[in-house]
């Protein structure tokens, strides 16, 4: 039995498309919505409580309610970008705990890919950050690239130490007959890529696809009945970091508070963690990451990810075991419901043998939203295996 | 060096910032503080962000500064410099550096204002090498 949790995932699906060129991205969302179910062994009946974010189309969680004939009495439809799914895991562990609900599915999709389109926030004249940074040609990547290079510069960290983040993703992804790049790499792969915005090269950046995926989220009553392929939620945490009224840091994200947050609520510290999924949009999104969790000391990121410490097998800390955004997937641009569900496979040991990590009893997930350098959400939710 | 710019997308400022907008079109940049707490903020804004007063007032900065960080886009028609500034005033505003060498621009590097006029009768306050 181990520990109690408030909730447990039930259910996980990753869509296996990578490129959704005659989906609707309701249907993506419904279809995933129904592998989770599935995956859960309940119904769509059983759902009362529906989450999504802006990738879902209509208002708030509405169209899809519709769309997919729910009838719920629990809706959140909070949206901080690639890290909506990771706190509305929270949330609807809140739910459910609160009995509010008891079933709560969180769905994600879309096809950036067929679409041809990468996002940035809406630029109009209400929203007022947006005429101090866009005007400037501000793009995702060069965004990202400001904070590596500040992480350069104050803490020697080297494009051979973030290329090692993406090695060991490509080591896990050769694994994945879904993942959208299957070869591996070498550093001087990554260092001799195309430069695309100073420090990043083109093997620094994330892949653009189509897919998603859902989790279903139910009360421990449920889980019970549910059997031992359950995950137990064992502690959340979200925060927002911003420009911070002009006085900017490029050296941390607001991970170090969901993170705190997250550890203390589970009551664990990154020595018990056994594996890590961190939204990867760029290697240097990882590096940072790892620091303010705690898995090293805030400038020895490039030195903790180096000589393989990430790939599964070989180092002291497995990442993204399914390849991550860098190799497998990142559908709607948005990565944080992908790294739910690769932990969820290893704490039910259901990740491909290859990857698999012995005796996974501690995942960590963990996503950001928005932009490194401008405004960022991070959230942090702490998994345990069905026993733990 | 670049001797070509690329385009700028035009600035759909928020009315409490318009000010910042008509000051640039005018060779002066402007920030705001608060004659409550005497808090400078950046980006500009009706309600301090410290404490929350109306009472704000703009000021003419000196437009010297030094970069904090910044990043060379080199997948674009025309590679430009987007940084990051800290400006004498203590704030940190993002901008483009123009002018410069590209390869050889660093970080803490001095640089100063300049008004870089675009379509709708904005100007853009960029910098260059002081």
């Amino acid at each position: 039995m181990g520990r109690a949790c408030k909730a447990y995932i039930a259910g996980a699906f990753e869509h296996p498309t990578r490129h959704a060129v005659d989906q609707s991205v309701a249907q993506l969302h419904a279809e995933v919505a129904r592998g989770a179910l599935a995956d859960a062994g309940l119904s769509k009946d059983d759902v009362d409580g529906y989450f999504c974010a802006g990738d879902a189309p209509g208002l708030g969680g509405l169209s899809m309610v519709e769309y997919m004939g729910l009838d719920v009495r629990y809706v959140d439809s909070t949206d901080t970008g690639g890290s909506a799914y990771v706190v509305h895991l929270g949330h609807a562990a809140e739910a459910i705990a609160a009995g509010k609900c008891s079933v709560a599915l969180i769905t994600l999709a879309g096809r950036p890919r067929a679409a041809a389109k990468a996002t940035l926030p809406d630029y109009d004249n209400d929203t007022p950050d947006t005429a101090f940074e866009t005007p400037f040609n501000q793009m995702i990547v060069n965004n990202y690239a400001m904070a590596a290079m500040r992480h350069r510069h104050e803490f020697a960290t080297t494009a051979e130490q973030l290329a090692w983040i993406k090695v060991a993703a490509s080591h896990h992804a050769q694994h994945n007959e879904h993942a959208m790049l299957r070869k591996v790499v070498t550093v001087e792969d990554v260092v001799n890529s195309p430069m695309i915005s100073d420090p990043l090269h083109r093997l620094d950046c994330c892949v653009v696809s189509d897919g998603g995926g859902a989790i279903v989220m139910v009360s421990p009553e449920i889980a019970k009945s549910l059997g031992d392929r359950c995950v137990k939620v064992m502690g959340q945490g979200e925060a927002v970091k911003t420009t911070n009224r002009g006085q900017v840091d490029l050296t941390f994200t607001a991970g170090v508070k969901s993170g705190a947050i997250g550890f203390e609520e589970a009551g664990l510290t990154p020595a018990d963690i056994d594996m890590v999924t961190i939204y990867d949009s760029f290697t240097i999104t990882v590096l940072i990451t790892l620091e303010d969790l705690g898995f090293c000391e805030k400038g020895q990121g490039g030195r903790f990810v180096s000589d393989g410490n990430l790939i599964s097998g070989v180092g002291k800390l497995p990442f993204n075991t399914d390849g991550g955004g860098l190799c497998n997937n990142h559908p709607s641009n948005r990565g944080s419901m992908t790294k739910i569900i690769e932990a969820v496979r290893q704490l039910r040991g259901e990740a491909h043998p290859r990857v698999q990590v012995p005796d996974c009893t501690f995942a960590l997930a963990h996503g950001s939203g928005g932009l490194i350098s401008t405004r960022l959400c991070s959230a942090t939710a702490i998994l345990g295996r069905n026993d733990a | 060096m670049s001797a070509s710019y690329p385009d700028y997308p035009i600035p759909a400022p928020a009315l409490d910032a318009q000010p910042f907008w008509d000051g640039t079109a005018l060779g002066k940049l402007l920030l705001k503080r608060c004659t409550d707490c005497g808090e400078i903020h950046y980006y500009p804004r009706a309600i301090c962000p410290y404490c929350f007063s109306s009472a704000t007032e703009w000021y003419e900065a000196t437009g010297r500064g030094t970069i904090y960080s910044f990043s060379v886009m080199r997948r674009a028609p025309v590679s430009y410099v987007i940084a990051y500034v800290r400006l004498e005033e203590g704030v940190t505003m993002m901008t483009n550096i123009i002018d410069c060498n590209f390869d050889t621009l660093a970080i803490d590097d001095s640089v100063k204002v300049v008004f870089h006029p675009i379509k709708g009768g904005f100007s853009l306050p960029l910098f260059t090498p002081a």
